[in-house]
């Protein structure tokens, strides 16, 4: 207030007064008052320094404006459209068989969820949100976010992934870019087919410990959908399309972690998009239209049984062991996996290197010297956070142990198929099969040929 | 797969197998659904920082999603003093204490100072030029009332699943808070009342 009333008149007529002698004025006053900030530890309560001043000229103080946030009824809207859009799709693909049909609402669908809406919030990182509400107890799923996340697990489990055929925007984008789609070998598949599942676990692990979420920040086409984005994040999105040009959908098929669940569901998937309106005549033509591999092919029965159930019972017996091996890996590594974890970094980082305490420009540990917190109640914080990776990762390499073990069961099993037939977990139901396959419907046995 | 030739009995296992798988799935489902329903609230969340635990360390302006930043300076002119003197519109070392752009501590000069009487000026945002870098707000914390501070200006706000910000916030600042009540602004709560999911 002294000040205000000193600098009255000053400014006003500023031509009378001499700027290096206001220079001076105004230097001296804020070093006295920054010394006083730096000494005055109730300064963080921000007590007002200035009272407000009483106006004669009849001022009237304007509101602080503040913009509502997107009406929350916008997303029952989404939430509308992703039941239509998907009911739309799950019907063309189990009943209309249309890929033309298919492919033109995944184009809506990204314009609608990628373009118009800028990719959030998405089922595939909607499974984040679940996991942080399941361990989190100040966290409550929004509804809107939760039928997100479920409605279309529900779908895939009783008609296959339709999901991932015509509503998500990420597979979209890349389904419009597949213009070469090159085979890639059964083994490369099935080994990159193993990412996703490390990648669901590391999601889980990072979502559950309130680390970060692993899928929103390396979401790889939101920054396409919002025309801005970091580089890393562009450059990501960019070299995955130019994949995508001669390896369909690389995305979905060796990173989408939101694809184990649908994979998962559509194993067990009640109906299933089928190649062949009726019978089929082995004619092999739908095996070289799918870009995802995931036709499989007749397997003649050996016959041989008794041999075919023991080596399946070596593979399961060995199961545990490879949970275990993965478990140890997992805990071994839970030091480096903490290192994302701004907490355990924080504390890492004071510890191992005292000297940062004196870097002025180290803005996190300035900021931490800065707050009520003592070094030894941080290294707790940390010490606790870390027990919790170490546990996480018994779980996250168990899993993985797990998922190789089934994935070798899966290999060695043999079982006998006579006709082309989709893979019910990793097909997309993308609907190309049907365009190629020459057999026409012939007495309304609609999608009879596959399973009864 | 369906010929009616092959061993029936054989079908009938694995058509178990699935259906029992099936039921299984979608029971699991359901207890993640109502677990999570349980104590979910129908209305969503939207970010907010809460702007007594911010530090002004400028990360706000580099490290949204969007450019130029969602955050941006709000003013509460309740707390304001008016001063001819601003900690935060003017530098330090300023030549003169006049509106000329190398006077101002805003890089982009998005503060506008209007003459109100004698001796009281009114300062605003122009959020079409904030930044959100906080340069600001450190200095009206440092000298002044601390009535000019950051929030999340949710008119440009894409509210990701994630904030880019509240990753690197090095003073946690940043949370989710009710869509309902989606900014803490100085004055409507005191320090350490906020409330919200980090």
């Amino acid at each position: 207030m002294i000040i205000c009333w000193e600098m009255k008149g000053r400014t006003i007529d500023s031509k009378t007064v001499n700027i290096d002698t206001v220079r001076r004025y105004v230097m001296l006053v804020f070093s006295v008052l920054f010394l006083l900030v730096m000494f005055n530890t109730s300064a963080l309560a921000q007590e007002q320094r200035f009272p407000r001043p009483e106006f004669d000229s009849g001022y009237e103080q304007p509101n602080v404006i503040q913009p509502a946030p997107r009406s929350p009824y916008m997303e029952y809207v989404d939430l509308f459209v992703l039941i239509v859009v998907l009911s739309f799709a799950t019907w063309l693909v189990i009943k209309k068989r249309s890929r033309r049909m298919i492919f033109w609402t995944s184009v809506f669908s990204l314009a609608y969820f990628g373009f118009f809406r800028e990719g959030c919030i998405c089922p595939v990182g909607s499974l984040q949100n679940v996991v942080l509400a399941l361990v989190d107890p100040t966290y409550a799923l929004p509804l809107t976010v939760l039928l997100f996340f479920l409605i279309p697990l529900v779908t895939t489990l009783f008609f296959g992934r339709t999901f991932c055929a015509a509503v998500c925007p990420l597979g979209a984008i890349q389904d419009i870019v597949a213009f070469k789609p090159l085979e890639l070998p059964k083994w490369l598949q099935k080994t990159l087919g193993l990412i996703p599942y490390l990648y669901l676990g590391l999601a889980v692990l990072y979502a559950a410990t309130k680390t970060d979420f692993l899928i929103c920040r390396y979401d790889p086409f939101v920054g396409i959908f919002r025309f801005d984005a970091q580089f890393e994040m562009l450059l990501l999105g960019g070299l995955l399309l130019l994949i995508g040009v001669f390896v369909a959908r690389p995305y979905c098929r060796f990173l989408c972690p939101y694809g184990v669940l649908l994979g998962w569901m559509s194993a067990f998937s009640k109906k299933h998009l089928t190649i062949t309106p009726s019978e089929c005549i082995q004619c092999k033509l739908c095996v070289n239209s799918c870009p995802f591999g995931a036709i499989n092919e007749p397997v003649a029965e050996t016959g041989k049984r008794r041999t075919g159930v023991k080596r399946l019972l070596n593979y399961l017996m060995i199961i545990p062991f490879w949970m275990v091996i993965g478990g140890l890996a997992g805990s071994l590594l839970h030091v480096p996996l903490a290192k994302f974890n701004k907490t355990v970094y924080l504390a890492e980082q004071i510890v191992g290197t005292p000297e940062v305490l004196e870097d002025l420009d180290n803005i996190d540990v300035q900021t931490f010297l800065q707050s009520e917190e003592s070094i030894d109640e941080l290294v707790l914080r940390a010490e606790s956070i870390l027990s919790d990776f170490y546990w996480g990762g018994w779980i996250l390499g168990a899993f993985m142990g797990l998922v190789i073990g089934l994935t070798l069961v899966k290999l060695s099993v043999h079982r006998g198929r006579k006709d082309y037939e989709p893979d019910k977990v990793n097909c997309l139901s993308c609907g190309r099969c049907i365009d190629y396959c020459p057999v026409k419907e012939s007495n309304g046995n609609d999608g009879s040929n596959i399973k009864k | 797969m369906s010929e009616k030739t092959e061993n029936s009995k054989n079908y009938g296992r694995r058509d178990f197998i699935e259906k029992g798988m099936r039921i299984t799935l979608g029971l699991g489902l359901a207890g993640v659904a109502g677990i999570t329903a349980l104590k979910g609230d129908k209305g969503g969340y939207v970010w907010q920082l809460d702007p007594f635990k911010c530090v002004r360390c400028g990360r706000c302006a580099d490290y949204c999603v969007l450019t130029p930043s969602a955050v941006k300076c709000y003013h509460v002119y309740d707390l304001c003093g008016y001063c001819d003197l601003c900690g935060g519109y003017l530098k330090p070392d300023a030549n003169d204490l006049g509106t000329a752009a190398e006077n101002q501590l805003c890089p982009t000069s998005a503060i506008r100072r209007r003459f109100i009487e004698d001796p009281y000026f009114e300062y605003d945002i122009d959020k079409e030029l904030c930044i959100g870098c906080g340069i600001c707000v450190e200095g009206c914390t440092s000298f002044g009332n601390g009535s000019l501070h950051l929030q999340v200006s949710h008119e440009y706000c894409v509210n990701c699943n994630e904030c880019a910000i509240a990753r690197v916030c090095p003073a946690d600042a940043f949370m989710r808070v009710p869509v309902s009540s989606p900014y803490l602004i100085k004055g409507d709560f005191t320090v350490g009342t906020a409330t919200g999911s980090e």
